[in-house]
């Protein structure tokens, strides 16, 4: 299986030194679904940010490669890779409040990017973000092309969001917390949704989540962050049944189940998060810019 | 029992689709809900987002008043209690709220966070019941000069927390106080929950989606669906025979971090 996206030794850096990732490396295959874990803060989001080419002004890149395929993102002139991004990669946000308009009709919001960035004819995008909007199970695709966000549920705005990330095609879809803001029973319905246009179009998906449950049901691989850092890249099977780092044993021991109430919750040992950071210090000593 | 609750009905205006001119239509949020809360119960109240399960913890604290029905707090009628009457009572009902980031304020050290509502019920001594109460959730005194912004989302729910319990309340509600956390602060935040339910003897109503933290947690369940209790057990017997259809399709939406539960 040939990695449709590769990512070595990325590093970021806050202008004022402060380390957001430290000599991170990952691969998706293609067709495949990778998953990145770690608590808040931990960089997870960065990652998506820095392939996507969309990270905060106050951020820079410091080192590392961003491959898609035999294409190195880094190499490319700003623009160039702007444009090629925007062909090839898209991202389905975790706000879907946010992420919309609240002035603008759905429709032109779903075709403005295929018809400004990608060229395509007006009417061809339109029928495009039909037949999406039908592909994700909403039952009026004419009408809700003509609503505003307000007037939809928090489950069909995400599945606008979904349609929108599938229609130029990509080859790559970064999605961001995509659940977080449903509920359990529409995280379930989006999270299924996703999981079969992911296999239907064969893209390669990169999912942020920190949820150990659904990691388990859409991820293929993953890998676990802590502080910028990653400490472990798994199997996703393998990484439930036999945790190899410290940090991800303790991280699953914290996980509260409904299926197992007896077992006390354990807090992530201050042993082990003090391990993590020497480790970290280390690294940074190694690498000191 | 800290609580009494009769058929409380509640409707808000439905200002999605309000007329230009003209008031908006009322949508009926509670539909008749009953139940009692006894001294020192931990009651998980669940559902799906627009269930009612905020509207109703906000009801009983009256930050909004209900249309019919009663609330009994500790023998009391709140149920249309003028603010006034309210005022001195709620020292002994406070809240935990959802998001610490916003239900803080970003200009006050925590030290005055904790101090306001000990200042407007004019107690004595605030300095030491704020240490207190720092004492108590768990954070360094010194954390009362530092500034919301300062601190971890962890550390900032326990300030929420410290607010609450400072004016040593008998009834706390937490309103999906650990959903913006992740799992190693979700943990230290639930154990300290527990921990003061243990030593003060609080009485805790635990608003929340996730059904694996109120498993942990909370002794009696209560399920909304559209504004209605469709069940109303024990913890134990809820995850072990759920009645209700809606229970059911809950707790088969959560996925477990299991890779063999069959799920999707």
């Amino acid at each position: 299986m040939s990695a449709q996206l590769s990512v070595r030794d990325l590093s970021i850096t806050l202008q004022n030194g402060v380390r957001i990732l430290r000599n991170v490396s990952l691969e998706v295959g293609a067709g495949r679904v990778h998953g990145l874990v770690g608590e808040s803060g931990a960089g997870k989001s960065m990652i998506g940010k820095a392939i996507l080419s969309t990270l905060p002004h106050a951020m820079n890149v410091t080192g590392g490669q961003i491959c898609f395929g035999d294409v190195d993102l880094m190499a490319m002139a700003p623009k160039a890779r702007h444009t090629w991004i925007g062909a090839n990669a898209a991202l389905i946000p975790q706000d879907p409040l946010t992420a919309l308009n609240p002035s603008k009709r759905i429709g032109p919001q779903i075709t403005r990017r295929l018809v400004d960035i990608l060229g395509w004819a007006k009417t061809n995008a339109k029928a495009r973000a039909l037949d999406l909007l039908a592909e994700v199970q909403i039952t009026d695709p004419a009408r809700v092309m003509r609503s505003y966000p307000h007037e939809l549920s928090g489950g069909m705005r995400q599945r606008i969001l979904i349609a929108s990330a599938f229609a130029a095609g990509p080859k790559l879809i970064i999605a961001d917390e995509p659940t977080t803001a449903l509920d359990v029973t529409v995280q379930k319905q989006i999270l299924k949704l996703i999981a079969q246009m992911q296999a239907e179009h064969g893209t390669a998906l990169l999912f942020v989540t920190h949820d150990l449950g659904v990691v388990s049901k859409v991820c293929d691989t993953l890998s676990v962050l802590y502080a910028g850092k990653v400490l472990e890249n798994a199997q996703m099977r393998r990484f439930f049944t036999h945790p190899i780092h410290p940090y991800s044993r303790a991280v699953l021991a914290a996980t509260p189940t409904y299926s197992n109430p007896t077992g006390s919750l354990a807090q992530v040992p201050q042993k082990v998060i003090d391990a993590v950071e020497q480790d970290i210090r280390h690294h940074d000593i190694r690498h000191h810019i | 029992m800290i609580y009494r609750i009769r058929d409380l009905r509640l409707s808000l205006a439905n200002m999605a689709h309000k007329p230009l001119l003209g008031s908006a239509p009322r949508i009926e949020i509670l539909k008749g809900v009953s139940f009692d809360v006894p001294q020192g119960a931990v009651l998980g109240i669940v559902g799906g987002s627009g269930s009612g399960k905020s509207t109703l913890g906000r009801a009983m604290l009256r930050l909004i008043e209900p249309d019919s029905g009663q609330i009994e707090f500790e023998g009391r009628n709140i149920t249309h209690a003028p603010e006034a009457e309210l005022r001195l009572l709620r020292h002994r009902f406070q809240m935990i709220f959802q998001d610490p980031m916003s239900s803080l304020n970003p200009r006050r050290r925590v030290g005055g966070i904790i101090a306001g509502p000990l200042r407007l019920q004019g107690l004595d001594n605030i300095d030491a019941r704020v240490s207190e109460a720092l004492d108590m959730v768990g954070l360094p005194r010194t954390f009362a000069r530092r500034y919301p912004h300062e601190l971890s989302g962890g550390q900032r729910q326990r300030v929420g927390i410290a607010r609450a319990i400072a004016l040593r309340p008998r009834f706390i509600l937490a309103d999906e106080i650990v959903s913006g956390l992740d799992v190693s602060s979700q943990a230290q935040v639930l154990n300290l929950l527990e921990e003061l339910v243990r030593e003060f003897g609080l009485t805790l109503a635990f608003i929340s989606h996730d059904l694996s933290v109120v498993r942990r947690l909370c002794n009696r369940v209560l399920v909304l669906h559209h504004g209605e209790i469709v069940e109303e057990v024990e913890t134990s017997a809820l995850f072990d025979n759920p009645k209700a259809d809606y229970t059911r399709s809950l707790l088969g939406a959560i996925p477990l971090p299991d890779p063999d539960q069959v799920w999707l």
